[in-house]
């Protein structure tokens, strides 16, 4: 490994450390359940039919794959002077490496506990790897591998999400 | 209901067509709380993102695959986990098609029966825009609920 390919120390640290850990805005809600069934018309009875919610899931779930719904911050709220950032640990690695073009190459979730009405989930965000320079057709750069898990109000795992990202100069 | 041991590796999935409009990419956005422009701004992501209009957000496309899984399910399929690659955006104005093959059918130690599947998403225009490997758990039997599985029972 070059030196332009070592990891400055202080992102070395980051690895494997959480960071950002978060509440989130609000309650999961119904509301946005139908709404985000209605866009991908999804009749999935278990998100409308409660009688086949209480006898499959003992009641009213999410779609697994909105987890990530519940952590988007609000476009604004009072007091706050700067935009919120989902995945700031993304955003935090532009920065430090200076790569002002970033992607999201690949993204799995993995499901755990169902998230249900009413819970406030709280997450936070674990970077896993970053990469050598490396250079591909959108220019050159380094991949990152940021982890985000989340977690019900009785601190039970209901998902963990990971994310490889490309930061990277034209 | 599927159990598993109705479904057998290579086995298809019925597809999926679906005509997607300005309000299909501006609703999902929203449903999924995501306010970045290249997702309902015309003018941002043509001029900032140099592609030819407003497109899908990846979210949105995680809804339209569990939608896609489940409908072949029913809602005794439980999603174990998903991995997306996105190659290439869809735009208003596409017809993309969701279709999906049985990869592999396992039993875990637990007694979880499993379902390994590879989805593409693609458009009229021939274009792979989204590749998904999908896990899902589906009934080992009438009377079996994958979503009684917690904790040690569950293994996604």
């Amino acid at each position: 490994m070059t030196a332009v390919d070592e990891l400055p120390p202080d992102i070395a640290a980051l690895i494997d450390q959480p960071q950002y850990e978060l509440a989130g805005e609000f309650p999961v809600e119904r509301s946005y359940i139908w709404t985000s069934c209605a866009s991908v018309e999804n009749g999935n009875p278990l998100f409308w039919d409660d009688a086949i919610a209480d006898e499959l899931t003992g009641g009213p779930i999410a779609p697994p794959s909105m987890v990530s719904t519940w952590f988007r911050p609000h476009h604004w709220a009072p007091g706050r002077t700067e935009q919120a950032l989902p995945l700031q640990v993304h955003f935090d690695l532009k920065a430090a490496f200076e790569l002002p073009e970033a992607v999201m190459s690949d993204n799995t979730i993995v499901f755990y506990e169902p998230v249900r009405p009413g819970d406030v989930l709280t997450t936070l965000q674990r970077l896993r790897s970053v990469s050598a320079q490396k250079q591909t057709k959108l220019g050159t750069g380094r991949f990152w591998v940021i982890d985000v898990e989340y977690r019900n109000p009785r601190d039970e795992l209901v998902a963990i999400e990971s994310y490889t990202g490309f930061g990277y100069r034209r | 209901m599927i159990t598993i041991d109705k479904v057998t590796a290579g086995d298809a999935l019925p597809s999926l067509s679906y005509d997607v409009t300005s309000t299909t990419v501006v609703l999902g956005a929203l449903a999924t709380r995501d306010w970045r422009p290249q997702h309902h701004d015309y003018h941002f992501a043509t001029e900032r993102n140099g592609v030819k209009d407003i497109f899908l957000n990846t979210p949105n496309q995680a809804a339209w695959f569990e939608r896609y899984i489940t409908d072949w399910t029913g809602p005794w399929g439980r999603l174990g986990r998903m991995t997306f690659r996105m190659h290439d955006s869809v735009f208003p104005g596409d017809t993309m098609t969701i279709a999906g093959v049985v990869t592999d059918v396992i039993s875990d130690d637990t007694g979880c029966g499993w379902v390994g599947l590879d989805i593409t998403l693609t458009t009229g225009d021939s274009r792979v825009c989204t590749t998904c490997q999908a896990r899902v758990a589906v009934p080992v039997s009438p009377d079996d609920n994958p979503w009684s599985r917690s904790r040690d029972s569950w293994r996604p």
